[in-house]
């Protein structure tokens, strides 16, 4: 079996005395969608935080590619494939839509490839195209998300950590972003891990489900098993 | 008439220095949100910097030149070995500890080179060109324009052209997204500073020989008049600043010039007062909040 | 008046009244220069004092005490001068002239916060510091009445008779200037112990929550400034005394820069802090100059290292103070104290 492109073993990280993740175990192999689920609070933002280096496990391993990340700093995600789109998009309202997307890539030695890569994601995004020289904070949700993940995806990074981004907007902009997940993992292998609050939108798209609760692991399955699971989803999911 | 050209040519040019001096003000603020109170300070001891490399080669230009680095690694130390390391809880402890800076650079300075004034040449005529019988700008006062307007515009085109400043510029708006995003927002702190320290440096070298002289305390008033400048086009705005610095040069020149010079302060401290309390957000006052 | 205000006031002049007759006991067996030391350092304290229920306990940070001082100092001159030269003398009018001076100094307090009462932060520092930097061009502006540069001398009346022929006069400064410092002390323990006391922490904390809980900002704001600079006014007039002169020089930018490290390395916030402070004010100086003569340097070196020493010191203490120790002497105190 080839090595998940991440894996986490039993974190534990948090905010000041008492920890928010309780030694929480985590899979994503390549080329997949994992969905994170779990009600508000239970610690999935933490836990994409603790992954990309925002917070310091307090103890934990998190291997990126085999790679232990341990003293691996923030800023030296992105360079080894890990783009993380925060809670709340976090486009850089003050900068443009160009400016927004040339700083997805402005890390990269080869220049050329990440204004090929800039083309690519106007292609992708005419909306975005259209309000190129547009201020961040002029865009409406839709487009800030859109925004957002072109920028992640200029770095063409091999995994995205994506922190519910169907937030605020109307579920037809919601489906879209879900399939272009999946056309992005058929086409370029990006695994996906997907943090969401919308269950249902994000297990259509998921290949694999994790649900999380006060901080712990509680069912790590297939997307159709979660699906499935009546009682599961009553207990942790709200439906 | 002829007074009046003269008092809005050399209000135009003192205001230059202090447009100059509240970018830096203005550049620290959008990076770091810290009004550097040591600013003034840090400039004096590139300027003194300058003065020791020109006793010693003879030559004002690598004296000048001098002064620049000295700026630069100047903000560079200041920012890595001092401000890093201040609490954030409270907004006064960044400014309380830019003024022990004040202090001990002004200590400094005074071990080494002594409390007295020191006049400083300029390197072209101050003597004013007569256009028409009219006694216009002198030579220096063209030099004080230029430099404020090349370093104007560097810093316009850096920060909008340049893959530096978008970072730098990323790294103020939104410092942890641009984390994530592969900027080294830190080191673009850092440079902050430096450039910050570096424009302050010219806005010294040009200032000081047009004074009493060089001395620890030199800048003490230019700080004042150009923080002024820095509130009167609103602290987060970079072209604000050089039209507040203008603006504050030309009525200090006029009240200079028509009441007397040692009122300067009083006006200084008035303009002020006077713009806090009208207009606080400063007349180009525009983004208050940052977005997230 | 409450069971517990009372009992509060009453304990504080308890504790004035024993300072009052330990210090006077002080001032008997200490030499004529350490006596005008101690003056020193209770004139100082007035205006420390002041400005540490200023920043540390309301969060408005003043760097233009110094200028407040001033201007108690010049108008205690002006007023002992002329009274002298109307041939009006004696202790009677020196405390009017204080008195003055106290006034002129509050006044001036109330014109800065009002104008101030509405900014925060760097503003606020923005504002006194270009308070500071205009104040002492008022005696060159009007050198007519303040004489600019060379400043002015202090008439001061003698001991009174009744202590004696030959009564020191430092012992007799250090009295004036400790009963200036305990009634100032004595009245500053009174208000922070009070509601007043309260709604400056409350206003520093959380001006939201203040004001919601139906605290005037504004007011409190302005009260605080002019009680601040009511006592910072004390302390200049006091100073002007012991120096018997007053000039711009002694009251510059870097008199309130000192100040402030007084507040800070004694302790933000807290009254014993300030006499940290204020003590440091006077024995640092004297502390380097001991040093300097240690070694044997020219004396244009010996010169320079004095006078900018204590400056140095200074400005590195308080610059180690706040990022290691933002608590202050008082705080470290507190802190040994209690484990």
């Amino acid at each position: 079996m080839t090595e998940p492109i991440l894996q986490a073993d039993q974190l534990v990280a948090g905010y000041g005395a008492a920890p928010v993740l309780h030694g929480v175990d985590l899979s994503v192999p390549a080329a997949t969608i994992v969905a994170v689920l779990g009600a508000n609070g239970a610690g999935k933002t933490t836990l994409l935080r603790t992954l990309s280096g925002l917070l310091r496990p307090s103890s934990g391993r998190i291997l990126l590619d085999g790679a232990d990340l341990r003293d691996v700093r923030v800023e030296q995600m992105v360079r080894r494939g890990m783009a993380h789109v925060p809670e709340g998009r976090g486009i850089v309202a003050e900068l443009t839509v160009d400016e927004n997307l040339r700083l997805g890539g402005v890390w990269r030695r080869d220049q050329r490839d990440a204004r090929l890569a800039k083309d690519e994601v106007y292609d992708l995004f005419p909306a975005l195209a259209a309000r190129r020289r547009h201020a961040g904070h002029q865009l409406s949700g839709g487009e800030r998300q859109m925004l957002a993940l072109g920028r992640a995806l200029i770095a063409r990074p091999r995994l995205l950590l994506l922190d519910e981004p169907s937030l605020g907007l109307a579920p037809r902009i919601t489906a879209q972003i879900m399939a272009l997940l999946r056309q992005l993992r058929d086409e370029t292998g990006l695994a996906v891990l997907l943090v969401e609050q919308n269950v249902r939108s994000a297990l259509s798209v998921a290949d694999q489900g994790v649900v999380i609760s006060l901080g712990r692991v509680v069912a790590a399955t297939d997307a159709e098993q979660l699906r499935g699971d009546v009682g599961l989803r009553h207990a942790y999911l709200g439906f | 008439m002829d007074r009046f050209v003269f008092l809005t040519v050399d209000g135009l040019a003192k205001g230059a220095v202090y447009a100059a001096f509240a970018l830096a003000i203005v550049l620290i603020w959008r990076g770091a949100r810290i009004v550097n109170f040591a600013q003034g300070a840090m400039a004096v001891a590139t300027v003194y910097a300058a003065f020791s490399v020109t006793q010693a080669t003879g030559s004002y230009w690598l004296g000048f030149a001098a002064a620049l680095a000295a700026g630069l690694i100047l903000g560079a130390v200041v920012e890595r070995a001092v401000m890093r390391f201040v609490s954030h809880t409270s907004p006064l402890n960044a400014v309380i500890v830019a003024l022990g800076l004040v202090l001990l650079l002004r200590a400094v300075l005074g071990v080494f080179y002594g409390n007295e004034f020191r006049p400083v040449e300029t390197p072209f005529s101050r003597t004013g060109i007569t256009v028409g019988g009219v006694s216009l700008l002198s030579r220096y006062d063209l030099f004080v324009f230029g430099a404020v307007l090349a370093v104007v515009v560097l810093l316009a085109l850096l920060f909008t052209r340049t893959a530096v400043g978008l970072r730098m510029r990323s790294a103020a708006f939104a410092p942890e997204v641009s984390r994530l995003l592969g900027v080294n927002v830190a080191g673009m702190l850092t440079l902050g500073w430096a450039l910050a320290a570096a424009v302050g440096a010219l806005a010294g070298m040009l200032v000081i020989p047009t004074e009493l002289g060089l001395h620890p305390n030199a800048m003490d008033l230019v700080f004042v008049s150009s923080f002024t400048a820095a509130v009167v086009g609103g602290l987060d705005s970079p072209p604000g600043a050089v039209i507040g610095g203008l603006a504050v040069g030309l009525v200090l020149s006029y009240v200079s010039g028509y009441v007397g010079s040692d009122v300067t302060p009083l006006a200084v401290l008035a303009l002020l007062l006077a713009v806090l309390l009208i207009r606080p957000g400063g007349l180009f006052s525009g983004i208050r909040t940052r977005h997230v | 008046m409450t069971a517990i205000q009372r009992s509060t006031l009453l304990r504080h002049l308890a504790y004035t009244a024993i300072a009052a007759v330990a210090l006077l006991a002080v001032t008997y067996s200490l030499a004529p220069f350490r006596n005008y030391q101690l003056a020193t350092a209770a004139a100082y304290l007035c205006a420390t004092a002041g400005l540490t229920v200023l920043t540390g306990l309301n969060g408005q940070l003043s760097l233009g005490h110094g200028a407040l001082m001033a201007i108690g100092a010049y108008t205690v001159a002006l007023s002992q001068n002329r009274f002298a030269d109307a041939g009006m003398t004696g202790n009677g009018i020196l405390l009017a002239s204080l008195a003055l001076g106290v006034l002129a100094a509050l006044l001036a307090g109330l014109v800065i916060g009002l104008a101030a009462a509405r900014l925060r932060g760097p503003y606020l520092a923005g504002v006194t510091l270009a308070v500071a930097v205009a104040v002492p061009a008022i005696t060159t502006v009007w050198a007519g009445v303040f004489n600019s540069d060379q400043g002015l001398s202090v008439y001061l009346e003698p001991p009174p008779a009744g202590l004696g022929y030959d009564f020191p006069l430092e012992q007799w400064q250090a009295w004036l200037a400790l009963a200036g410092a305990l009634l100032t002390m004595l009245l500053l323990a009174n208000l922070v112990a009070s509601r007043f006391g309260r709604s400056l922490r409350a206003v520093r904390d959380d001006e939201v929550a203040a004001r919601l809980s139906g605290i005037n900002v504004a007011r409190t704001q302005v009260l605080a400034f002019v009680v601040s600079a009511a006592c910072a006014g004390l302390g200049g007039g006091l100073l002007a005394v012991l120096t018997q002169s007053v000039s711009p020089g002694a009251y510059s930018l870097t008199l309130s820069l000192f100040l402030l490290i007084a507040v800070v390395v004694g302790g933000l916030g807290s009254l014993a802090g300030a006499v940290w402070g204020a003590l440091l004010l006077v024995l640092l100086p004297d502390l380097t100059h001991s040093l300097a003569q240690q070694f044997t340097l020219s004396p244009a070196v010996a010169q320079r290292l004095e006078g900018n020493l204590p400056l140095a010191i200074f400005g590195l203490t308080l610059i180690v103070v706040m990022i290691a120790a933002p608590g202050g002497i008082q705080g470290l105190v507190r802190r040994l104290t209690r484990g």
